[in-house]
């Protein structure tokens, strides 16, 4: 604990002089800190190490919900059903989207929290070690229980992952026990992880780190927590509603016994709406970290850019009925939505606003992350001008539960939060580990994903207009030929991954050229001030912000 | 939690050090409440969603108790039609019709509509039925004097029955509806109405 | 990374999107970008899904060339020097306030659509749309005629066994028929778990809650066959409930009416008919064997031994095994609180016969029990 290294250094020292902090991490080393082996990850309170376990968990769960991806577009290749049976295509869908959220996305994003807001705030640690380590740990078995029900007789959950009643209650195989207690676990988990990010930044940072110095990153998942606070109580309930319905007789969403499956869509949009926030403001974060950098210049606009994230969080929690449009709602409450979420589009489009204007009369380079920042805006930006015509309501009856969604929320969410946390980690990795990762490799990886994933999610936007819907296991022969495409892209996108893997596991393994502790020349930032890479134990005496 | 005064609170705790372990406990309650809150509030839903509906009228059902006719005006100018439809749920074996397919009502006349129940079947059952309004705002101004969806509806094996339902239109009702339809959906609840009286009788 | 390289990249990736773009608006093909339709509000629909893409088209363009520009101009490696501001308020606020302009621009014709959509004068025709697991149920409300409407693909052309056909997965056996030139009224509703009908001919996509009843309306002008199919997932076979309607002159919809009722009213005589008769037993399993293939094995697949854990097995089943009235009566009336419907109404008392016949002797359950027409209407019915 952080306590007893203390005892050992007298408090004299200056943590911004880097060989000091640097003795720091061989002291613990050696004397009394990390223990080897399996318990070391089992038992450690660091939010380094954590940070680590949160991201390699993000990781295989993004090669476990792509696998599943594959699946889906290897039935989808052609049509007719030659793969797998509809049912286990259900599955298949359903599990993907679960995992792709709460196991890749949500992890990765705490992840990098528990790596670096201690280290852009100048705190030694998070604010609750052991609950850190809690809220990891019960995190895989959360998911084994999800995989796990996929065996069991009559197959996992295959209702969506919107688990929209009564197809999720009375018309759900037994194993929706399992789902609805997975869920549990991943609600508690992340309600955790939100409660160690708010009290490690309202209580720790650093002297003269006020609130309008903390780094975007720090700010947006400040915000982003907050949403986690709010929301995942809400789909705590409603899984809970849905176990009580299908298994102890209430009836909640049961039109028989007065209730009302509408609802169930209310409550769990409550949810989903700010939920998409949650995956997609921390991307915010890190795209307004790396954009300065690259571009040699601070970021434009910085307290815009905190506001409008405060006022997209706001907003959330008013726009969820644009996932119901078709549920027969009075068109008073239509319009009222509509307008809510075309609200949504000034504080993103400030934001993008924002990172072009960073970029406008810089020095600008192309590094990896730089390189991922700049796809993330593009791509984020079509993602979000679709969104833009999904809440034109009367268009939105011809888009609803299309695969023009589909493309739409994969463009937000692949190219948008997966290519930020892919940048993110570009941008960090050396610092992580001390040395420069395979360009190479990254550049392969760069370029191979760039352009598979625009053949796997453009031509989505053509079939979801010409009306093909999703969560269909075949489909009419007109759509055959941009499916192919799509297919292909699939896979060609999901091969990329592979590349990735090796340079991380290379990355992992130390090897490369050093780097300094600035490791970017335009970097700048509490993080970039500790040595690479970074010692175990980092600011243990705060440093001084100005 | 931004103002200047607690940043500076936080400033000097730093200051004085990491070495003495920070208490978290106030800001680590202030938000589990937050998230108990936030919980309660997912439930708090379900009956704040019946209110909304009864004030709005946005799922089309009607109210589930007897209205009281207050005598108002006949307002003879304007004429709706109301249809009726009647469905079983799947699992329901029971026929059931409306007498009255259609009627055409002035706003503030009482009216009278039968509906038509057999059990076809050898066993009791016990029903329930579920209204639904459309257009959804139309239910605000459909007041029922009587109706057999306010209570289960029991039928020995083979028994039939005609149900009343006394019902006006209040003369509030907007200028543009001229007509809607009035859906009941038979429900056979027997099962779980069974389920409640084992309950009672072990309690 | 060459800076030049880069540029080639992206710009023709730009080019290859923007060139199916143009390809979608230009040649109309129908599978590339929405259809216009065939009603008013359809077309008004279509208007502004381009209005809405030309705006966004042009955001975009404005937003790109901004960074593309900077990308080329303000490079370190062409020595760019990076300047000092970081903030502008007068730009901030430009750039908030001409968003919203542009919002208003594009919501207006949006809520004025909305509000014809909501037309409540009253209807020439009304059908009730009820969706089950996995097929349409049409009701007429001012005639005797109502009906299934279930996919019509062979499993052989879904099996990949044979070839497919034109309209694979979007033909149905008996299409919903409607009038030209008239208001139609949809009331929609579902029997099980949420369904979604749309069709995207009329821009029509309306839930169908189990309980409730939603309300659509469409006034086609020209007459044809329009296919949609179902929006909501609805379970296993949520991809394989298709919805086609055939559009008709006003005279040829009033002779498919009387043509339909008299239909309804010769079954019902045959039906009568068909209970004083008795049918073999290779007859009965032969029709048997056709009912179950086309209503049953979706869910207790074609061999009787269903999907366990989901839907419970018929081959060697204590219930198609011993109790025949049992075996009858989940037939007729469903299972409630499962997803096992009532077929009354969707079969006729001799295909129900047929059936359990079929059930009870097929897969090995050689019970050689003979269930008649007769007996189906001893337990629908109460009567000998």
């Amino acid at each position: 604990m952080v306590s007893t290294t203390d005892t050992t250094h007298s408090g004299d020292h200056d943590a911004d002089t880097q060989d000091h902090v640097a003795s720091d991490h061989i002291d613990d080393h050696h004397h009394h800190e990390a223990p080897y082996g399996i318990s070391r990850w089992l038992l450690t309170t660091n939010h380094k190490d954590i940070g680590t376990l949160y991201l390699w968990f993000a990781f295989i769960m993004f090669l476990v919900g792509g696998a599943m991806a594959m699946v889906i577009r290897a039935e989808l290749f052609q049509p007719g059903l030659q793969i797998v049976e509809p049912n286990f295509f259900n599955q298949m869908t359903t599990v993907h989207g679960l995992i792709m959220v709460f196991g890749a996305v949500m992890p990765a994003f705490t992840g990098l929290a528990n790596w670096m807001i201690p280290l852009m705030i100048g705190a030694p640690d998070m604010a609750l070690p052991r609950m850190n380590n809690w809220s990891f740990w019960i995190l895989p078995f959360a998911f084994l229980i999800l995989l796990s029900s996929l065996f069991m007789e009559g197959g996992g959950p295959a209702f969506g992952w919107t688990f929209y009643a009564p197809l999720s209650t009375t018309y759900s195989s037994d194993s929706t026990a399992l789902f609805v207690f997975s869920v549990h676990i991943m609600g508690i988990s992340s309600i955790m992880g939100a409660i160690n990010v708010i009290v490690t930044i309202f209580n720790m940072r650093a002297p003269g780190m006020t609130y309008m110095k903390m780094p975007l990153f720090v700010w947006t998942w400040l915000i982003t927590a907050f949403l986690l606070i709010a929301v995942m109580p809400v789909l705590a309930a409603a899984v809970t509603m849905v176990l009580t319905d299908k298994f102890f007789g209430t009836s909640f969403f049961d039109a028989a016994g007065g209730g009302d499956p509408v609802l169930f869509q209310h409550i769990f949009w409550f949810f989903g709406h700010p939920e998409v926030y949650i995956m997609i403001l921390p991307a915010f974060g890190i795209i307004s970290q790396i954009v300065p950098t690259f571009s040699r210049k601070k970021l434009f606009g910085y307290a815009s850019m905190v506001y409008a994230t405060g006022a997209i969080a706001l907003l959330s929690f008013i726009v969820w009925g644009h996932h119901m449009f078709t549920t027969g709602m009075p068109v008073e409450y239509e319009i009222f939505f509509m307008f809510a979420t075309m609200l949504v589009s000034v504080p993103t489009g400030v934001k993008v606003f924002n990172w072009v204007a960073t970029m406008w009369r810089g020095s600008i380079s192309f590094e990896i992350p730089m390189m991922f920042a700049i796809a993330f805006i593009v791509l984020f930006t079509i993602g979000g001008l679709s969104g833009l015509m999904l809440a034109i309501v009367p268009a939105d009856f011809q888009y609803h539960d299309t695969y023009f969604v589909v493309a739409h929320f994969h463009y937000v969410l692949v190219t948008g939060a997966i290519f930020s946390i892919m940048a993110a980690v570009y941008y960090w990795l050396p610092k992580w580990t001390g040395k420069m990762f395979d360009i190479t490799l990254a550049k392969w990886h760069f370029w191979c994903s760039l352009v598979s994933v625009n053949v796997l999610f453009f031509p989505m936007h053509f079939v979801g207009l010409a009306g093909m819907p999703r969560r269909i296991p075949d489909y009419a022969l007109q759509f055959a030929d941009f499916n192919k495409w799509i297919s292909v892209g699939g896979f060609a996108f999901g091969l990329s991954q592979l590349i990735f893997l090796a340079l991380i596991i290379k990355a992992c393994r130390h090897q490369g050229e050093s780097v300094s502790s600035q490791v970017w020349d335009g970097a700048e930032g509490l993080e970039w001030e500790i040595p690479s890479p970074a010692p175990y134990h980092t600011f243990e005496t705060p440093p001084i912000v100005r | 939690m931004q103002d200047n005064k607690h940043d500076d609170e936080v400033d000097k705790s730093a200051h004085a050090g990491v070495r003495t372990p920070l208490d978290h406990t106030k800001t680590v309650n202030k938000i589990l409440l937050l998230v108990a809150g936030m919980f309660c509030f997912a439930f708090a839903l379900v009956p704040l969603y019946d209110v909304f509906c009864k004030v709005t009228g946005i799922n089309g059902k009607t109210n589930t108790e007897a209205a009281v006719y207050t005598a108002t005006d006949i307002d003879e100018t304007r004429t709706i039609t109301v249809d009726f439809i009647t469905r079983t749920n799947s699992g329901m074996p029971w026929e059931f019709t409306a007498q009255t397919r259609k009627i055409d009502v002035h706003p503030g006349q009482m009216n009278e509509v039968a509906f038509y129940v057999r059990n076809p079947t050898n066993r009791d059952i016990i029903a329930q039925a579920v209204p639904s309004v459309s257009p959804g705002t139309a239910a605000l101004y459909l007041n029922k004097t009587e109706c057999f969806c306010f209570q289960h509806q029991p039928l020995k094996a083979g028994e039939e029955a005609l149900m009343p339902m006394v019902f006006y239109v209040d003369p509030q009702l907007p200028e543009d509806i001229t007509f809607f339809t009035l859906q009941y959906t038979l429900y056979d609840i027997t099962r779980t109405v069974d389920k409640d009286t084992v309950d009672v009788a072990m309690n | 990374m060459k800076f030049s390289s880069f540029i080639s990249y992206m710009s023709v990736l730009l080019i290859v999107c923007l060139s199916f773009a143009a390809q979608a608006i230009d040649t109309g093909r129908s599978n590339l970008n929405m259809r216009p339709g065939v009603s008013g509000i359809s077309n008004q629909v279509y208007d502004l899904h381009m209005l809405m893409f030309y705006v966004c088209i042009a955001i975009g363009v404005v937003v790109f060339t901004f960074m593309f520009y900077s990308m080329v101009v303000h490079r370190k490696s062409k020595g760019a020097k990076a300047a000092n501001f970081h903030e502008n308020l007068t730009v901030e606020v430009v750039w908030t306030i001409v968003p919203f302009v542009i919002l208003i621009f594009m919501a207006v014709p949006a809520a004025y659509t909305l509000i014809d959509m909501e037309d409540v004068s009253k209807p020439d025709v009304t059908v009730l749309v009820t969706g089950s697991q996995w097929k349409w149920h049409y009701k007429y409300m001012d005639n005797d005629v109502e009906y299934f409407s279930v996919l019509a693909t062979e499993q052989g052309q879904i099996r990949n066994q044979l070839t497919k056909t034109q309209n694979y997965l979007l033909e149905v056996d008996r299409p919903l028929v409607i009038p030209t030139g008239k208001k139609i009224r949809f009331l929609i509703t579902s029997d099980d778990v949420i369904h979604s009908w749309w069709m995207p001919d009329f821009a029509i996509k309306k839930d169908a809650n189990p309980g409730f009843i939603n309300e659509a309306w469409t006034n086609v002008n020209s007459p044809g066959v329009y296919r949609g199919q179902c929006a909501e997932l609805c379970g296993k076979d949520h991809g394989f409930m298709p919805i086609v309607v055939v559009a008709k002159e006003p005279a040829q919809y009033d002779a498919w009416v009387a043509e339909q009722e008299a239909i309804a009213q010769r079954a019902r005589d045959e039906e009568q008919r068909l209970l004083s008769m008795n049918m073999s037993m290779d007859e009965l399993m032969s029709q048997g064997e056709k009912v179950y293939g086309a209503v049953c094995a979706a869910c207790h697949m074609p061999n009787g031994e269903g999907l366990p854990g989901v839907f419970p097995a018929l081959k060697g089943s204590a219930l198609a095994l011993e109790d025949i009235p049992g075996h009858i009566r989940i037939i007729v009336e469903g299972s409630p609180g499962t997803s096992m419907a009532s077929f009354a109404k969707q079969l006729t008392m001799s295909e129900i016969a047929a059936v359990v016949t079929y059930e009870r002797n097929a897969w090995g359950n050689d019970t050689g029990d003979i269930v008649q027409a007769k007996d189906i209407n001893a337990i629908m019915y109460g009567k000998e």
